[in-house]
């Protein structure tokens, strides 16, 4: 293959393509080892009621069952959570949702564990249970926890926005609902662990969080931080839903009790839809009041975020979505109240757009709904209203960092999709229906106030003479290690041969947080850029002392060497390895991402998680078909317009905007788990169906670059943003097409076909 | 059961259950841990590995159904070291992202291109749409796939 050029800016191919395109990369279900355990959880499949007993004798008694726990074999506190500690490892007295794991089996292989699962026989008193979040909320609903439903209510407001509603000339109002989504990661939960002959428990597995996951094993079994090492190789797909213990302390469990075998513990595509977290379900409830040439002037809106029996981060996705609640518009008086609430369903937590999605569906249909009223065009409004810098946007936080809503507007604006759309409706053929919809959306970067957004990055010249930067951030697939690669190239002018990654490993590589919220290329890059200036500083110095100058100057760093261009003497890299000890040849950095200085005085609920001060912005345009015979949905084109500061690699940037687009087109017209009392009816791609390649239209992605001046070579993160935006715009499209308005998703072809029966209106 | 097929182009015979699942074999048994297992139901295209040149679902397949056949994985497709055009073009156009999908995706855009040399886009979609990705868009895959074909067919890449 030929020689890989990593400049920033440069196209780079990732640096893991070769081995995932020949099945010689890893991933930790890829992993094993000889004499190997399999675990399995026995799950409660009872969303709500009283352990009365577990009988584990049959289970115990099968040949080939290696031992069967239960909650008292766990010594330490039985809680796992990343903020929360409310959920517990197996559950001894009460079950909260259908996934709760009761017991614990290793067996000697998988046709045994199964059969040793069903021998399992739990005796539960069944318990009134709660499955509507609004419900949840009165006094007399029955109680998930003994504290209550609501895990947190909390309020967002500047200005005076109940009394400036008075002033406005125009108000709108309604409300919203979305269903949980599945991340569908398509690697699912699992990983492998054992017990050296110290004692420490070793595992592998697929985390996007693993120097936090030891923290969360060490709580929840009473063992010492130091005593777990976990190691991330490349993940399946993540997207939120592997930031927080899945399998993990199931495992460290397991481990625990398999007398020093290994253990492997993977669960099926149902189990994941059971066990795993979702995206928050949300009910929402919006008024917009503007002045008549179309400036907002108050918002109050109030939203119910569904966060199923336990908190996950149901609390900080809440935040993040009432910080949200305002769009990326300029809106001077709001009041935002948020309920995060405990109900019997599946546990929902992080997810990409965390929070955010949901709100963004609210506020963008009340944008065209104000547009329609006031006469206007949906693409004035939301420029007439977008933020620029120096706004105070709809929490009370000043931009002071790059914003970029604006030219993403008015580049969809200029674009010929948006120019030519009303010829791309008039040509709709026989019983279809056409429509354009568009959206604008933000999302934060980083973990906000309250949480040091932190990570240390480490780079070594190897005894070889090759860079090797060792990533303490899990890639689960969106590409941030291949940056990192590419950051360190730049700097140090090396090409990919020249390269090598340590994915991360507790024990090797430095605590740098989870692979989350936009911010792991922004904050690790960060890091790595200081400490690859340190390397290189220092290389140069070093062949100046092998080549006997009086100082660095003139020499530079190529492509495995160093060269002294006056005289064009050169060291390869290899010699320099060789010459200088290990510990001279590592070098470690670190970074805080900077925090919003406001003094916010609102919000003062969230400890952690809230407010923040970076954003990346988009605009996305959705061209629409309805089908007048079927109801059914298509996008049949897709723009989107995105403001994620300077791109670093321009393939790894359009592959998160697609993949984020894919995603939300996903959420808008055919995802949804669905319920009956927490019980998930569609725990399979036969049920929940998730986009094939036929589903997702041709997409542009059109970058505006703006710099983010602080740093990492002028990026922001763009992962998330994308995926806030396609519902809104496909609403748009549709509401556009058949001339109702929509207030549930996903869109459907029986929800259409229901809403073009009904005639004129609101789709219930 | 002794059973006996022909592994990416080498004679093999395993001694298991016959209706042990070929991804079973394959994964746990012969160690070729490149064919990923995603939903288990035949839902997801993760699994595909191709028979006699045939793209097939590995974990809806027992293992006594491939005595005699010749079976390849993402680990046979690159012959001699030198990766088949699908997997350079899924390099250089960007149509890897987690990876777990791609060593299906490629078998399947191998077999559809074995059939069709020509393809279009939308048949490139049709082709793949047993395929799940959840992160691309699948906009660069098809790229790729599209890319390839030239180059298979002797054309010069665009």
């Amino acid at each position: 293959m030929s020689i890989r050029m990593l400049e920033v800016g440069y196209p780079a191919p990732r640096f893991d393509a070769r081995a995932k395109v020949t099945g010689e990369g890893k991933y930790a279900v890829d992993h094993s080892r000889e004499d190997t355990l399999w675990a399995g959880a026995k799950r409660a499949g009872i969303a709500h009621g009283i352990i009365r007993g577990i009988d584990t004798s049959a289970a115990r008694a099968l040949p080939g069952v290696y031992a069967v726990l239960t909650r008292k074999d766990i010594t330490g506190t039985n809680r796992q959570g990343i903020v929360h500690k409310d959920q517990p490892v197996l559950a001894g007295e009460k079950v909260r949702h259908c996934g709760d794991p009761v017991a614990l089996v290793l067996a000697e292989d998988r046709d045994i564990l199964k059969k040793a699962l069903s021998l399992i026989r739990v005796d539960i008193e069944p318990l009134p249970g709660v499955f509507d979040p609004e419900k949840a909320l009165k006094p007399e609903a029955p109680r998930v926890h003994e504290t209550g439903n609501i895990l947190q209510n909390a309020v967002i407001s500047i200005g005076n926005a109940l009394e400036s509603f008075n002033k406005c000339d125009i108000i709108v109002e309604d409300s919203f609902a979305v269903p949980g989504q599945e991340h569908a990661f398509l690697e699912t939960e699992n990983g492998l662990a054992w017990r050296e002959s110290d004692g420490r428990i070793v595992m592998v597995v697929s985390t996007q969080a693993p120097f936090r996951d030891r923290f969360e094993i060490a709580h929840a079994l009473g063992l010492e931080v130091d005593a777990i090492r976990v190691i991330s190789p490349h993940l399946g797909g993540g997207f939120g839903g592997k930031d927080g213990s899945t399998v993990q302390c199931l495992l460290a469990l397991a481990a625990l009790h398999a007398g020093g075998r290994s253990v492997k513990m993977w669960w099926e595509r149902e189990e994941s839809f059971i066990a795993g977290y979702k995206r928050h379900p949300v009910r929402m409830r919006y008024r917009l009041g503007a002045m008549r040439d179309g400036a907002l002037h108050a918002l109050e809106c109030g939203l119910i975020y569904d966060t199923g029996p336990y908190a996950h981060l149901g609390v900080e996705v809440m935040a993040l979505g009432m910080e949200h609640a305002g769009g990326p518009y300029r809106i001077p008086n709001t009041f935002i109240e948020g309920w995060c609430v405990y109900t019997n369903n599946p546990i929902s937590g992080a997810m990409r757009g965390f929070g955010v999605c949901q709100a963004s569906f609210g506020i963008e249909r009340m944008m065209d709904l104000l547009a329609s009223k006031l006469g206007m065009s949906r693409l004035d409004i939301r420029l007439k209203n977008a933020l620029r810098r120096g706004d105070r946007n709809c929490a009370g936080v000043t931009l002071v960092h790059s914003t970029g809503i604006v030219p993403c507007l008015e580049t969809l604006g200029r674009h010929s999709l948006w120019m030519e759309s009303g010829k791309w409706k008039g040509a709709a053929g026989p019983f279809k229906r056409r429509g354009v919809g568009i959206a604008a959306v933000s999302n934060a970067m980083g973990y906000g106030r309250g949480l040091p957004d932190s990570a240390i990055a480490k780079v070594e010249l190897t005894r070889e003479g090759k860079i090797r930067v060792y990533s303490g951030v899990p890639d689960m697939g969106q590409g941030n290690s291949s940056a990192f690669v590419q950051i360190a190239g730049e700097i140090l002018s090396q090409d990919a041969s020249g390269m090598e990654l340590i994915q991360p490993d507790t024990d090797r590589t430095l605590p740098s947080g989870s692979s989350s919220a936009g911010r792991t290329t922004y904050t690790y890059g960060n890091a790595l850029i200081q400490a690859c200036k340190e390397l290189k500083e220092k290389l140069l110095h070093r062949t100046a002392l092998m080549l006997m100058l009086d100082e660095a100057r003139g020499l530079t760093l190529l492509p495995g060497k160093v060269r002294h261009l006056p005289s064009g003497r050169e060291v390869p890299l290899e010699l320099l390895g060789r010459f200088f000890p290990e510990t001279d040849r590592i070098v470690v950095n670190q970074f805080i991402m900077p925090v919003a200085q406001d003094n916010v005085d609102t919000g003062k609920e969230f400890k952690i998680g809230f407010p923040h001060v970076f954003f990346s912005y988009a605009a996305h345009l959705a061209y629409v078909e309805v089908d007048e015979l079927t109801g059914k949905v298509d996008v049949k084109g897709y723009l989107a317009v995105t403001e994620g500061g300077r791109i670093i690699n321009p393939s790894g940037f359009e592959q998160q905007v697609h993949g984020a687009v894919a995603q939300g087109i996903g959420y808008g017209l055919m995802e949804e788990v669905l319920l009956d009392e927490g019980r998930i009816l569609n725990p399979n791609f036969t049920n929940y169906i998730i986009p094939t390649s036929l589903d997702i239209p041709e997409i542009t992605s059109v970058s505006v670059e703006m710099v983010e001046s602080a740093e990492p070579f002028g990026m922001k993160g763009v992962g998330e943003v994308g995926t806030n935006a396609p519902l809104p715009a496909i609403a748009g499209g549709v509401e556009d097409a058949v001339g109702r308005r929509l207030s549930r998703s996903p869109l459907t072809a029986e929800s259409m076909l229901r809403a073009m029966d009904r005639g004129p209106g609101v789709i219930e | 059961m002794r059973i006996s097929f022909y592994l990416n182009g080498e004679e093999t015979h395993v001694e298991v259950p016959s209706e042990r699942r070929f991804v079973d074999v394959l994964r746990e048994d012969l160690g070729l841990t490149g064919t990923k297992e995603s939903c288990g139901a035949g839902e997801c295209g993760a699994c595909t590995i191709l028979v006699d040149g045939q793209a097939r679902l590995s974990c809806l397949m027992a293992a006594a159904q491939l005595q005699g056949r010749r079976v390849t994985t993402i680990e046979g497709l690159a012959a001699d070291g030198s990766l088949h055009p699908v997997q350079e073009a899924f390099i250089e156009y960007g149509a890897v992202q987690c990876g777990f999908c791609t060593p299906g995706v490629v078998l399947a855009a191998v077999h559809l291109l074995d059939r069709n040399p020509d393809p279009t886009r939308e048949q490139i979609r049709e082709g793949l749409s047993g395929n799940l990705c959840r992160c691309s868009g699948y906009v660069k895959i098809v790229d790729a796939v599209e890319a390839a074909a030239r180059k298979m067919r002797g054309g010069t890449p665009q």
